[in-house]
């Protein structure tokens, strides 16, 4: 099929003038073909018989396609023949395409912050200080993103014990844009199972008994460990949300939410927690809570968790959800500590359980993966020695 | 340094050229004998004869094309071409020939003409006489535009467009034409492509070009006695556009107002301001602003026509609403 | 103008004038069907039926003489004797191009041979004609620039001022008007109220004639006649040579607004046909000269397009290159 007309791509063979055997020279009509432009006839460009036809009339095909054979006679003139029917023109490299590059360099004023408009807008409505934000835009400028980012980290920033007033207020505004922005953009779900911690409870006062009072483990140090192990099994749940999918992380550090005097949260991370000895996590979380309320936390610290661990217990809260603290996928509440009545063996007894909950971000975890987990913190508080 | 009208800059220009150089010759409507409709070749046809000031019949896509010709032929025509408003006439040949036939032939050829023309509105001639154009020829590449804005800049550019290779269109703004200035005649040449600091300032970068700098230099003053100190910055040449120049001024002030005499849609102003949202974006204060000509044909009647055209007033304000509350 | 009484000047001249019109013929056909196969592509203009206007006018120019051509100008190169390599490598769009690839079928230049296009613009290379003549005036070069054009330009507006601003100054130009009866689907007599082109000349005061454009020989001999009275400096002069193109208008021309009878007419006046049976009639032509010709045309068509097949593409990094003139200070 010949290409007759400037945009042509296909053809429509309306009508063949000659048929199979007939004798054809250089410039006779052989067919008759419908483009856009209307009916084309179509010439031949050798001499000889034709020898077969491939394509019926009123078939369709695209420019290029053998319509017949044409057997060449000996001593017609042979004209040289093009390589190949159509030779591709060499494909645009990405490295020759022209950036509209402005004919100036973007000038750079010293000592003057990058940051977009929008960016600005919303570093003042965050009372975020833009010169402390690190930016990720065009040219390393600071993007809403990046303040979004700023505000939620400033959450978790150390507070002085002594917090004037109004940075009081600005720490609650921080918190609530950036719990206001959890809940907006993941999609909570949420799991609840209660715990039968009899056999955690009865092993943690057997093994205080042997540690000096300074060692004695608290219930906590088992919860941090149970979920961190669950969390080995569940990974999905110890995932970073990047955009566009979960991205999971190699290593387990458990952000511990502990409240500051005044008001304030920070959730530092327990690092390794899967790793460690139930000693170590306990000399850890101390060493955590203190430094959280005197203001002596690193920075690495308030952005290293990648889950949260919340637990209300002391407040005398039986079951908490909590929110979600992005960019991680999912967060743990543990109550207090409660005597109920619990059926053993078909009979009723008295046994301390505890309420374990599972917020977790619908996009990187499903419910069933969430219910694994909780299965799997209360499998591991049933054997509180190989914790 | 001697005080002339600008169009006596023009016309020592010519002169100089046609004595300098046998290749150089003027023909365009009523170049000769009439002395020019603003009067600009008045004494040339005199002094250099019929073969050298060649007054053509109205035929300005024929006299356009037999310039790049002659160009092609080895001559260095200067053809004029009465006002932009007839110099759509001439499109084709400006388009499809004068700026295209050096790519499209694969770079056999230069063509060395130079055409001036008289631009603008203001002088209650109507909508079909008004018209500021430059911006539409800004656009094509293959030919050059300049916008002269002073005597000196007019004899400067036009020295500058004579001594280059390819097609250089020179914008005449028509009110310009009486205007004094002074002009240096052992002068270095001037460059295309080059901008102007005509008032330095930090405030506001005033960005602008031909017929306008007069009235953004007013406006400056004006502002100034507020304790405003704007920047005028005269372009000189908008194709090829000084883009450094530009971006350097908006580093320095952060904000910027461009004034255009063309229409403000798909305006040179619109060119601008992108390119400054291109290069110095995270230098802006405020957004760019625009000072144009209202979307109308161009009215006869004085109050009309002031009320399209950009005016001392208009400009004022434009740099007080960038300024925002500092203004 | 009775052609037919002419006698060919010498044998040696009648083959040369046959020869070059087999080249263009065989030219055409084969870029023809490098179209259909896509190695040609956008507008492809094919000048079969009219090789005797070319190859007849360009007998009549020197190589000092100036060309301007239009958007069918593969006969005026060929005849100017812009090699067919080049040509055919244009058309491919390869950087071995006479323009590099830039311009394709309609643009082919060739400024050392002052080939000056090549133009797509129906009337466009009218006033640089008037200019390049306008510059040979101005300095006292006694030659002619000869611009082609069809029947279609003379109802353009740069017709009438070109004539007339060549007129005025005396201007050295041949305008040379090919009216093969058509512009583009509009036949002559749907788009001149006044059909004899020849006579547009009276209203310019510029002389004129028409000249049966399918015989070569009249053509020359025309052309000539034209050239020499521009050259002495007697002002331009227009010449109108009545032929017909054989194909399209271009290559998406399904030619519903001329009837095939009328086509079939005008082949019987093949130029090339009836200059070979006045050169066999006067026995200045057999068939082992004619068998020579094809075959040495045969050749150098078969290598021009080895040579565009072979040519390369032009680097994407040189896109903007020859936007304009580089100046070295």
């Amino acid at each position: 099929m010949p290409i007759l007309t400037v945009d042509m791509t296909a053809g429509t063979l309306t009508a063949w003038r000659k048929r199979v055997g007939d004798a054809i020279m250089r410039g006779d009509i052989i067919a008759e073909v419908e483009t856009d432009k209307g009916l084309i006839d179509v010439e031949v460009f050798t001499t000889g018989v034709i020898e077969s036809i491939l394509v019926q009339a009123g078939e369709t095909v695209p420019t290029g396609t053998v319509l017949a054979i044409i057997r060449e006679e000996a001593g017609a003139p042979v004209s040289v023949a093009p390589s190949a029917p159509v030779e591709p023109i060499p494909a645009v490299p990405p490295a020759a395409r022209l950036a509209p590059a402005p004919a100036g360099a973007i000038t750079e004023v010293p000592g003057r912050l990058r940051i977009s408009p929008l960016a600005r807008k919303m570093a003042a409505e965050l009372c975020v200080d833009p010169a402390s934000v690190r930016g990720t835009g065009p040219g390393g400028s600071v993007t809403r993103e990046d303040v979004e980012r700023a505000a939620a980290a400033r959450l978790q920033a150390p507070a002085r014990p002594v917090e004037p007033p109004d940075r009081q207020a600005r720490m609650r505004q921080l918190i609530g844009a950036a719990m206001a922005r959890s809940k907006r953009e993941i999609p909570h779900y949420y799991l609840g199972t209660t715990i039968d911690m009899f056999r955690a409870m009865t092993w943690l006062a057997e093994e205080n008994l042997k540690r000096p009072v300074t060692e004695r483990l608290l219930p906590g140090a088992l919860l941090m460990k149970a979920t961190a192990l669950a969390l080995r099994e569940v990974p999905e749940l110890n995932a970073m949300w990047r955009g566009t999918e979960a991205v999971p992380s190699p290593a387990i550090h458990i952000g511990v939410a502990i409240s500051l005097r005044g008001g304030g949260l920070v959730a530092p991370a327990l690092h390794d927690a899967d790793r460690r000895s139930l000693g170590d996590l306990m000399t850890g979380l101390r060493d955590l809570v203190r430094r959280a309320r005197s203001g002596g936390l690193r920075s690495s610290e308030l952005s290293d968790p990648t889950v949260t661990v919340t637990s209300l217990g002391e407040q005398g809260v039986e079951t908490v959800f909590g929110i979600i603290y992005p960019p991680q996928v999912a967060i743990v509440g543990f109550g207090k500590v409660v005597e109920r009545p619990w059926v053993v063996e078909g009979r009723i007894v008295a046994r301390p359980v505890l309420a374990a909950t599972l917020s977790a971000d619908h996009r990187a975890s499903d419910g069933h993966r969430g219910g694994l987990f909780l299965a799997a913190v209360d499998r591991l508080l049933q054997e509180p020695g190989r914790l | 340094m001697i005080k002339m009208t600008y169009r006596e800059a023009v016309r020592s220009a010519l002169r100089e050229a046609l004595r300098g150089d046998p290749r150089v010759f003027l023909m365009g409507e009523d170049v000769g004998r009439y002395g020019g409709c603003f009067k600009v070749s008045h004494g040339l046809l005199e002094e250099f004869g019929p073969e050298r000031v060649r007054d053509t019949p109205l035929s300005e896509s024929t006299f356009l094309g037999a310039g790049i010709g002659a160009a092609l032929g080895g001559m260095r025509p200067i053809v004029e071409i009465m006002t932009v408003n007839f110099s759509l006439l001439a499109m084709d040949q400006i388009v499809n020939n004068a700026a295209t036939l050096r790519h499209m032939s694969g770079g056999q050829l230069s063509i060395p003409l130079v055409v001036r023309m008289a631009t603008g509105g203001g002088r209650q001639v109507a909508a079909q006489h008004s018209h500021s154009l430059e911006g539409w020829y800004a656009h094509i590449p293959g030919i050059k535009v300049v916008a002269p804005a002073t005597p000196a800049d007019a004899r400067g550019l036009l020295q500058a467009a004579l001594r280059d290779p390819d097609p250089v269109f020179v914008f005449e703004h028509s009110a310009l034409y009486g205007v004094d200035g002074e002009v240096d005649e052992g002068a270095a040449p001037e460059e295309i492509g080059r901008a102007l600091i005509r008032r330095p300032g930090d405030a506001v970068s005033l960005i602008t070009y031909g017929g306008c700098v007069g009235k953004a230099l007013q406006a400056a003053d004006q502002l100034a006695a507020d304790g405003i100190a704007v920047e005028v910055l005269d372009l000189r040449s908008l194709r090829p556009l000084d883009t450094p120049a530009v971006l350097a001024s908006v580093a320095k002030t952060h904000r910027a107002v461009i004034v255009d005499e063309g229409w403000r849609t798909c305006s040179f102003a619109a060119e601008v301001s992108a390119q400054i949202m291109e290069g110095a974006f995270y230098s802006l204060d405020a957004p760019v602003g625009r000072v144009c000509s209202a979307e109308v044909p161009m009215p006869y009647a004085k109050h009309m026509e002031d009320a399209a055209l950009p005016q001392v007033a208009g400009i004022v304000g434009a740099v007080r609403e960038t300024l925002g509350s500092h203004g | 103008m009775a052609g037919a009484d002419l006698p060919p000047a010498d044998r040696e001249h009648a083959l040369e004038l046959l020869y070059q019109m087999l080249l263009i013929r065989r030219f055409e056909e084969k870029s023809a069907e490098l179209y259909t196969l896509g190695k040609i592509r956008g507008f492809l203009h094919l000048y079969i039926g009219e090789e005797a206007v070319a190859v007849g006018a360009m007998q009549a120019l020197t190589m000092d003489d100036g060309i301007v051509a239009t958007y069918r100008e593969h006969g005026q190169a060929l005849a100017r004797g812009i090699p067919a390599g080049p040509l055919m490598a244009e058309m491919y769009g390869k950087a071995n191009g006479c323009s590099r690839g830039r311009g394709g079928s309609m643009h082919f230049f060739d400024v050392a041979r002052r080939f000056y296009g090549g133009h797509a613009i129906v009337g466009g290379g009218l006033p640089v004609a008037v200019g390049l003549a306008l510059a040979d005036r101005m300095q006292g070069r006694p030659r002619v620039t000869a611009c082609f054009f069809g029947d279609g330009a003379v109802a353009e507006g740069e017709f009438h001022e070109s004539l007339n601003l060549a007129a005025l100054w005396r201007l050295p130009v041949l305008f040379l008007c090919e009216n093969n009866l058509y512009a583009m689907g509009t036949a002559l007599e749907r788009h001149q109220a006044q059909p004899d082109l020849r006579l547009k000349a009276q209203g310019y005061a510029l002389p004129s004639e028409a000249v049966d454009g399918m015989d070569v020989l009249a053509v020359e001999e025309a052309t000539r006649r034209a050239a020499g009275a521009v050259r002495l400096g007697g002002g331009p002069f227009l010449l109108e040579l009545r032929t017909y193109r054989f194909r399209a208008h271009s290559m998406a021309d399904p030619e519903l607004y001329r009837a095939k009878e009328e086509v079939e007419q005008w082949k019987s006046r093949d130029p090339i046909s009836l200059f070979t049976g006045r050169l066999r009639s006067q026995r200045l032509l057999d068939d082992a000269d004619l068998g020579a010709i094809e075959a040495r045309v045969a050749g150098q068509v078969d290598e021009a397009v080895r040579f565009a097949e072979a040519g390369p593409w032009e680097p994407l990094e040189d896109l903007t290159r020859d936007v304009y003139t580089p100046v070295h200070r």
